[in-house]
């Protein structure tokens, strides 16, 4: 069968929001009660109850919809729980929007929850993995990563950044102001973590992690919990909110958990995702009003810019330099603080897309970025690994 | 320094016995003639499954670095700061290590010559490190 865009492009839109973080990024509440809100709280933003579900997404170990599903006494007729690390949820997006633009589900919840902070549970001690493994067929990356003690997973974007530096002669003050742009806009987001203006020098007085990479350069540990409705464009006319259409979407993964195995450590699979993506929307970068883009460490996003074609290969340090990510700049990108300084649980991709929401609604208060049609939210998972971008546009977009 | 290796499995013995020698060898391919890293019961190249284990020369050249200021795994406390690198071996493959022996961690970079150098891993074997060639 051709492929063909307009299977998906602007048949189905999100038509409700959520998120749940605090300043103090400890939320108090278990990860099941939250998701049980989350899912709530987007139905009720988009006028649906949970009875209206019949398309169920979401992450964790153990068949995670069905668990969600029998707790809400639900029968979807479309689940998904597909894992693809911090950008599960835009994954999330591109399945649910394929599953409704063919009428297999109408209303797809995707929902998220986590408090590594309220289970006081690091994310930098990788033996914590121990316990899973079979000693004589580990996985690969204990066997062969693991032994030489790489901080996890600040040490794979490390490494990342330390080619980007000897090929392009990128600069820590260069990836420091993707930084400080990203806490601009967290001053203007009172649920942000960290909302008090930072410099290029304080990232670079931060205590080194892992070289090139300062604390600074790497994304918060905190509670947070998110959820998205999902229906066709026919029904979300229907609705509360002002709907958000599904423009373009595109995933692609090239390695999994060992930062050895990626092919170039300096591009990721964004180049495929961001790609197909544009294509099925029928945008070039310029026609992007805002950018929302996975920001585990500020290598991350230089990356991101890359790959997705805002400038070319090795010169996003150049292209970030004069603020341009912040507020007021060419190229508003991470409204809400992002995971360097709003909130980071762990997995970030679900406040990728609240926020791109918001944006394209207009209704992201003191952050709002004018006259936004159309918003790009790109999730990244793993370690570089997998890449899922979304083009969410207005009625206008289309 | 004593290492500390959480497990090895079935498929990378021939790897492994060799370290206790403290001879590198990788997987090749008897049908594309290309070397793999980590150890698989195919090539990952062209998935044939014609496959010999060859000692290699032990060189590489540094593709990234890493200097790591706390301890990625508790038994490391005492070497803080070390590097964590990734290095592209003469015959192709690329494998995670650490580059070892600089008075200063900082002054390996990416592109250095590197040679194979080998780090007590307990039961006799050894775990691959490298020093500056």
């Amino acid at each position: 069968m051709a492929y063909d865009p307009s299977y998906i492009r602007g048949k189905v839109a999100i038509v409700g929001a959520i998120d749940a973080v605090s300043p103090t990024g400890v939320l108090g509440v278990s990860e099941r009660d939250l998701e049980v809100q989350m899912i709530k709280g987007a139905l009720d933003n988009a006028g649906l109850s949970v009875s209206d579900v019949d398309g169920l997404f979401g992450t964790g170990m153990m068949m995670p919809t069905m668990e969600m599903a029998e707790h809400l006494g639900i029968t979807p007729r479309f689940t998904d729980s597909t894992m693809t690390g911090g950008s599960s949820f835009e994954v999330h997006v591109q399945h649910a929007s394929m599953a409704i633009a063919l009428g297999m589900c109408e209303v797809a919840v995707i929902y998220f929850a986590s408090t590594p902070r309220a289970k006081g549970k690091g994310l930098g001690d990788m033996s914590s993995m121990m316990g899973m493994m079979d000693p004589k067929n580990p996985m690969p990356m204990i066997e062969w990563e693991i032994p030489y003690a790489p901080i996890m997973p600040a040490g794979a974007y490390a490494l990342a950044a330390s080619r980007h530096m000897a090929l392009y002669g990128t600069t820590s003050e260069q990836l420091a102001q993707i930084a400080v742009s990203t806490r601009e806009w967290a001053s203007r987001n009172p649920n942000a973590r960290y909302q008090d203006s930072i410099t290029v020098e304080d990232v670079l007085n931060s205590p080194k992690v892992s070289s090139p990479l300062h604390r600074l350069d790497c994304c918060l540990v905190t509670d947070g919990a998110g959820a998205v409705v999902l229906t066709s464009a026919e029904r979300a006319k229907d609705l509360k909110q002002k709907p958000v259409y599904v423009m373009g979407c595109g995933t692609a993964h090239d390695h999994s958990m060992m930062i050895s195995e990626m092919p170039d450590i300096v591009t990721t699979p964004g180049v495929i995702s961001g790609r197909d993506a544009f294509k099925m929307a029928g945008i070039t970068n310029k026609d992007v009003d805002i950018l929302e883009t996975y920001d585990s460490f500020t290598i991350t996003v230089a990356l991101a810019l890359e790959d997705l074609g805002f400038c070319e290969k090795g010169e996003a340090g150049a292209f970030v330099a004069d603020g341009k990510l912040g507020p007021g700049g060419a190229l508003p990108t991470n409204t809400n603080g992002g995971g360097l300084s709003y909130t980071h649980p762990g997995m970030y991709g679900m406040f990728l897309l609240v926020e791109a929401v918001r944006q394209v609604q207009g209704q992201a208060s003191d952050r709002q970025v004018d006259d936004v049609n159309i918003a790009v939210a790109h999730g990244c998972g793993g370690v570089l690994s997998c890449t899922s971008t979304l083009v969410l546009g207005s009625e206008d977009a289309l | 320094m004593s290492r500390m290796l959480m497990g090895t499995s079935q498929v990378a013995e021939p790897f492994w016995e060799g370290t206790k020698e403290k001879v590198l060898r990788l997987q090749f391919c008897k049908d594309c003639g290309k070397a793999h890293h980590y150890p698989r019961n195919f090539c990952p190249h062209c998935h044939g499954e014609n496959l010999e284990w060859k000692d290699t020369s032990g060189e590489g050249t540094i593709y990234a670095i890493t200097v790591c200021y706390k301890p990625g795994l508790p038994t490391m406390a005492a070497s803080v700061p070390y590097t964590v690198a990734l290095v592209d071996l003469a015959e192709g493959p690329r494998m995670m290590t650490n580059v070892v022996g600089c008075e200063d961690p900082t002054s390996a970079k990416v592109g250095d010559k590197v040679k194979v150098a080998w780090e007590d891993a307990g039961g006799e074997k050894n775990l691959p490190v490298f020093e500056l060639a």
